[in-house]
This record gives C-alpha cells, structure tokens and sequence, in this order.
C-alpha cells in the first residue's frame, strides 16, 4: 500500500480560492483562472501515491509549484481542495493536535537553507524535534547523538551552526529531520544551496543512508540530474501541474510531451543509463561440449563467439568462431583455446564507465550479476544506440 | 453657518470624575504597588554607604562592559556623590527603575500580542503614537486625580511615556525572524508557545533589549517632569533651579542626571552586545 497518496491536491493563493478551484473544476487553465480572477493556481489538482521506502523525487523549474506541493503534504501551506491519505489515513481532516503529532512521529523534513536555529547548538538543533515531543533530556541526547553519527558529525555536537561549512550544516539539517525517525522525510531542494561537488557527495550519503534506513523520501529539486540520480520515481512539474510521474527511465526513454521531451534533451545518458540497460542476450554454451558443437551453434545463432559457462551460469571465457575451428583442425578442447581474459561489468555500471572497458578490449563487455552469473554482454552498438535515445535499437536484450 | 465646538474637555472630564468614583480600588491597589516597589528600591539603594554602592556598580559596569566602563562609572558615581547628590539620584534611580521594571513586565506581554494578533497590532500601534505624541504635562493631570501627588503618578506617566519602544521592539524583534526558522518550528510540531520560548524570543532579545534601552532612557527623561507633581530625587533639584533662576545648582543636578543616563545606557548596550554573541 502507498504510504502518502495524494489525490487532486491543489492550492490556489488569493482571496477567495474556493471559487477558483471550483474553476479548475471545470477545466480552465490557470491562465485563464489568473487572469479573470487575478488568483494564483500554486498546485493545480496533483495525484501522485508513494511507495513506503521509495524516494520520490518531485522535479521543475523554479515558480512550477513544487515546494507549495511538499508543503502541503505536512500542511505547513493548507491545501485549497484535493485529498492527501497517510496510510490510507486523511491527513486533511486531522485537528490542530493530531496534526501537530503527525508532524512530530511521522514526517521530518529538511530545508533547502537548511533553517538552522542560530542561537542552539548542533545537537540542540538535531535534537529540536524531541524536544517538543517532550522525550526526556538523556533519551534524546542519545538519539540526537546518534542521528548525527549518522551523518558523521559526531565531534561537532557543541559547535553553533554558524561555525560550520554549508555541506556540514545540511548534514545537521538532515540529522534534525531523522532523529525522531520519521516514516517519512520531506527533503525541499536539501542540496541546491551547495557547491556541484559536495552536492554530489551529499546525494551519494544520502543514497547510502537510504539504503541502510529504507525511508520514504520525498525529494524536491530543480535539476534534473539530481532526479535522475536519486530518484526511485520522478514526477515533473510545470505550471503548478504534475505532467508526468515514471522512473529516471520512462522519463528518459518515454516523455509524456515535448515539454518533458525539451527537459530531458540536454541529459547526459551516459551518466544515467546503465549496463543493464544496453546489455543482450549473452549466446552460451557449456564447457563439456566440443569445438565442434561450438561451430555448429554459432552458425545456428549467427554469431561469431560463445560465452563458455558451467551449469551455473557461471562465466569461464569466450570462444570465438576462429579459435573453435584452429581446436577442431588440431584435436584440441574447448578449454584449451578458451580466452580468459574477457572485460566484465556490472548490471549497475554506467554507460560512461563502460567505455573505458570497451576501447580497451576487442570483446564485448560481459555482464555479471551479484550472484556471479552471466546476465547479458554490451556491444559497442548498444552503448551508441543507448547515448541516442533510441531505445528500439537497444530492445532484444534480456534485462536479466 | 455656525457649527458648535465639540465638548471633548467636558467629556474628559466627566469621564475622568467617572473613573475617579468607580475604579477608586483599583487606583488605590496601584498607588500601594507602585508606591511599596518605589520605596523599597530607594531603600535597598540608599541602604548601604555610597561608597560601598559605587563599587558594586563599577564591578557590575567592567563585568558587563569593559574596564573602561567600569572606570566612568566609578568616577561619574564619585562626583555626583561629591556634589551631595547621591540620596536624590538613588531616589531618581528608585523612580526610573520601577518605570522600567512595570514597562517590561507590560510592555513585553503586549509585544508578543502584537506579534502573533494583526488585529491586536493594529489596534494598538496607534494607541502608541498617541502616548508618545501627547505632551506628558496632559497626562499628569489626571495621573494626580487617581494616584494623589507624589512618586506614583510620577511614575504611571513614565510608564505611559516610557513604555511604547518596548512593545514596538518586542512586537518587531519576533516578527524579524526568519520565516524558514519558524516554518522549521512548525514542521517539527512545535505548539505556539514552545515555538515562542524556544525561538522566536531567544532570537528577539537584542531587539527586545533595545527597546529596554529606550525604556529605560525615556523615563529618566521625565524625572523632572515627575517632580512638578512632588516626585523626589534630582528633578526636584532640576526644577527648583529653574524655578529660582539657580543656574550653577541646576548644572550640578542636570550633570548627576546625565551621569546616570550615560550609565544606564551603557549597561543596557553591554547586555545587548552579550545577548547578541549568537
């Protein structure tokens, strides 16, 4: 079951924003909405639901709505009209106390100035959140300290935020928003106010913490590689309207329109697109079999190699057409002019890692899974069909 | 067309007899706070040696400010003890402190109010101007009505003067912080109040200072003020001068009164400057 779901949320600012919704209703464009009525569609009739332990990225320019939306869902802007479900439970109608006990147990969030308080310590501020919750003194020391060792700042718990790097204070940031263990983290544009490089350290922190904790996150930013990066899911504003929700993928390889098409264009795909997503079928055979056999398959799949495995899947070499018929002419086995020596890479590894992999070798890249198993090989005409965009040309794969 | 003058000054009046008979125990139990505070002060004041007080307040100057400080405060308090003013200044100071003691504890309430209310900030704002734009002359004249001569009506009208900057600052100082502060406050649950303690006034107090300071400035400008309607202390000393033609004595009372404002300001700077370290 979706852990938030969010069922035409919208917000409109101005003075009588009831009515406005009620336009949106009936299908006027915000345009339209701002020019007869001189009111604002912030978020315009959102729907999206979360997975638990997703992160769930929502992506735009800025003025597309996107931090109004974020904040809707903790109420800290109040919705106009629409449905927001937290485990199926209706955040909207919840009084001024049960509010104020969901935003305490169940969602944290970060900011993008990180929103430190000035006159509290590191650890005061981590601890913030327990603090009002009334957790007692000891208690919340030991859970605000290990937030931050979280974050590895412990060492720093007694420094003022002021005295801190900017990185450093997003961490504190980010520590504040997971101390009380929320099932939830809200994360409002939490890396756009740092440099490129220790914005993409903190992305890498934060994936590998994610990949400890399982949280559900709700990313907001503005660039399009962060999504991509992060994101287990991506939902593209613009104009205050979700114009698509999909995986790094669908958005890359399918967008909804040319808007989507426009954002997407410039992306660098060999950062984004991996192994798995290039890689084909690997023709195999087993060891026990002869040079013979070897020729015989190759003609029958019109290929000019095999890759050698045991019963497991596991990879042992490759024989090429030319050395299986060098074995045959002189009576030797297949494991005699086996190649050994042949360039791996995981599912995982990126297309712009694989290049390197490919330039120093005449074989294709075999693909090897967790379990050691032959998944699939990259040839050099995937990778460049990948980089295109032309996603038929990479079909005939087996995504393993 | 003759158009008749608006009796405002039979209103006043009426409504000032009107208060006198009604609210008597009100204006009774005021006149015995104020009065017992007043009184108390001066003689917790005027209790120990003047020397004795002049090197406490000179520690208390170096410990907030700097050695500097203490050395000014140590002299100005030594000529004004020489000039055999130091009963009458520890009696203004006795006046000037209780002013101040009641503006906060009013003032900064009303602040907060005025912070959180737009409606409560708009209503009172202009009460403010008024209070700081009528002559305080006007506002001694029924302070005698209600409160009899002496030091209590004397101090209501420093209060009434001194007060405003106080709300001001405090209403400002919170609504000064950052707006992403306070929506972090909330995102975490906070209730209004914690938001309040843990916040929005740790953040607001120098500002809040500030106006302490003006405070604090304001109603020693009304001593000599207050001793027309029989306030003891310099004033007198001031006013009796000017009464007298008296240049030379009204010069040595007008020194102890800038003496002590130079003090008090500087004090009140120091615990602004350490309020601010964060």
């Amino acid at each position: 079951m979706a852990i938030i779901e969010a069922k035409k949320l919208t917000k409109i600012f101005g003075p009588d924003p009831k009515r406005a919704a009620a336009l949106l209703d009936k299908g006027w464009s915000k345009d339209k909405i701002l020019k007869e009525t001189r009111m604002t569609v912030g978020v315009n009739q959102a729907s999206f639901s979360i997975e638990e332990g997703q992160i769930f990225v929502i992506m735009g320019l800025s003025g597309s709505g996107k931090s109004t939306l974020v904040r809707l869902l903790n109420r800290l802007i109040e919705p106009t009209a629409g449905q927001v479900l937290f485990n199926g439970q209706d955040v909207l109608s919840m009084s001024t106390e049960q509010l104020r006990q969901f935003r305490r147990k169940n969602i944290g969030m970060v900011f993008q100035k990180f929103a430190l308080f000035p006159h509290r310590t590191v650890i005061q501020n981590v601890e913030y959140g327990l603090e009002v919750q009334g957790v007692d003194k000891k208690k919340r020391r030991e859970m605000a300290m290990n937030s931050l060792k979280l974050v590895g700042l412990d060492g720093w718990e007694n420094s003022y935020p002021e005295q801190l790097s900017g990185g450093m204070q997003q961490r504190v940031g980010l520590a504040r928003g997971l101390a009380n263990d929320p099932d939830i983290l809200l994360m409002d544009e939490a890396f756009s106010a740092l440099d490129p490089l220790i914005r993409k350290d903190m992305q890498d922190e934060l994936l590998e913490l994610q990949s400890k904790m399982k949280k559900t996150i709700v990313f907001i930013t503005h660039d399009l590689d962060e999504a991509l990066r992060i994101g287990d899911q991506i939902a593209l504003m613009k104009d205050g309207s979700i114009v698509q929700i999909g995986s790094p993928e669908e958005i890359l390889m399918q967008p909804a329109n040319k808007y989507v098409e426009r954002f997407v264009e410039d992306v660098d795909l060999s950062k984004v697109l991996t192994a798995s997503h290039v890689m084909m079928k690997a023709e195999t055979i087993t060891l026990e079999k002869g040079p013979r056999v070897a020729l015989q398959f190759m003609r029958d799949r019109g290929v000019s190699s095999l890759y050698v495995v045991d019963k497991g899947m596991h990879m042992i070499g490759v024989i090429t057409a030319e050395d299986a018929s060098d074995a045959l002419k002189k009576g030797l086995k297949l494991e005699e002019v086996l190649i050994k020596e042949v360039p791996t890479a995981s599912p995982d590894t990126l297309l712009n890692e694989l290049f390197e992999l490919m330039s120093n070798s005449r074989l294709p890249v075999s693909v090897i899974g967790e379990d050691n198993r032959l998944k699939g090989v990259v040839i050099k005409g995937a990778v460049l069909a990948g980089l295109a965009g032309n996603s038929s040309l990479m079909e005939g794969g087996d995504p393993a | 067309m003759n158009i008749p003058k608006i009796p405002l000054s039979k209103w006043i009046d009426s409504l000032e007899a009107w208060l006198e008979t009604n609210l008597d125990p009100l204006f009774k139990a005021i006149r015995l706070i104020i009065g017992e505070t007043v009184d108390g002060l001066e003689s917790f004041l005027t209790l120990f040696p003047s020397l004795v007080l002049i090197v406490l307040f000179s520690a208390l100057a170096w410990y907030i400010g700097k050695w500097k400080m203490g050395l000014f405060t140590f002299i100005g308090l030594l000529i004004i003890d020489n000039l055999n003013l130091w009963n009458q200044t520890m009696q203004t100071l006795a006046l000037v402190l209780t002013a101040a003691i009641f503006s906060i504890v009013i003032g900064i309430p009303i602040g907060i109010l005025c912070a959180r209310s737009e409606i409560a900030q708009r209503i009172i704002t202009p009460i403010l101007d008024f209070m700081q734009t009528m002559p305080a002359f006007v506002y001694l004249l029924p302070a005698i009505t209600f409160f009899n001569l002496g030091v209590v009506p004397g101090v209501i009208s420093s209060i009434i003067f001194a007060i405003p900057p106080t709300i001001r600052l405090t209403n400002l100082g919170i609504r000064q912080v950052p707006e992403d502060l306070v929506e972090a406050a909330n995102a975490f649950g906070s209730t209004p109040s914690q938001k309040l303690f843990k916040l929005q006034l740790p953040l607001a107090t120098p500002t809040i200072m500030a106006g302490i300071n003006q405070t604090i400035m304001l109603s020693l400008s009304m001593v000599v003020i207050a001793s027309m309607i029989g306030a003891q202390g310099v004033g007198e000393y001031v006013y009796r001068a000017v009464t007298q033609g008296k240049t030379g004595a009204g010069f040595e009372a007008g020194l102890a009164v800038v003496i002590l404002a130079i003090i008090l300001d500087r004090l009140t700077q120091g615990v602004i400057r350490k309020s601010k370290v964060r």
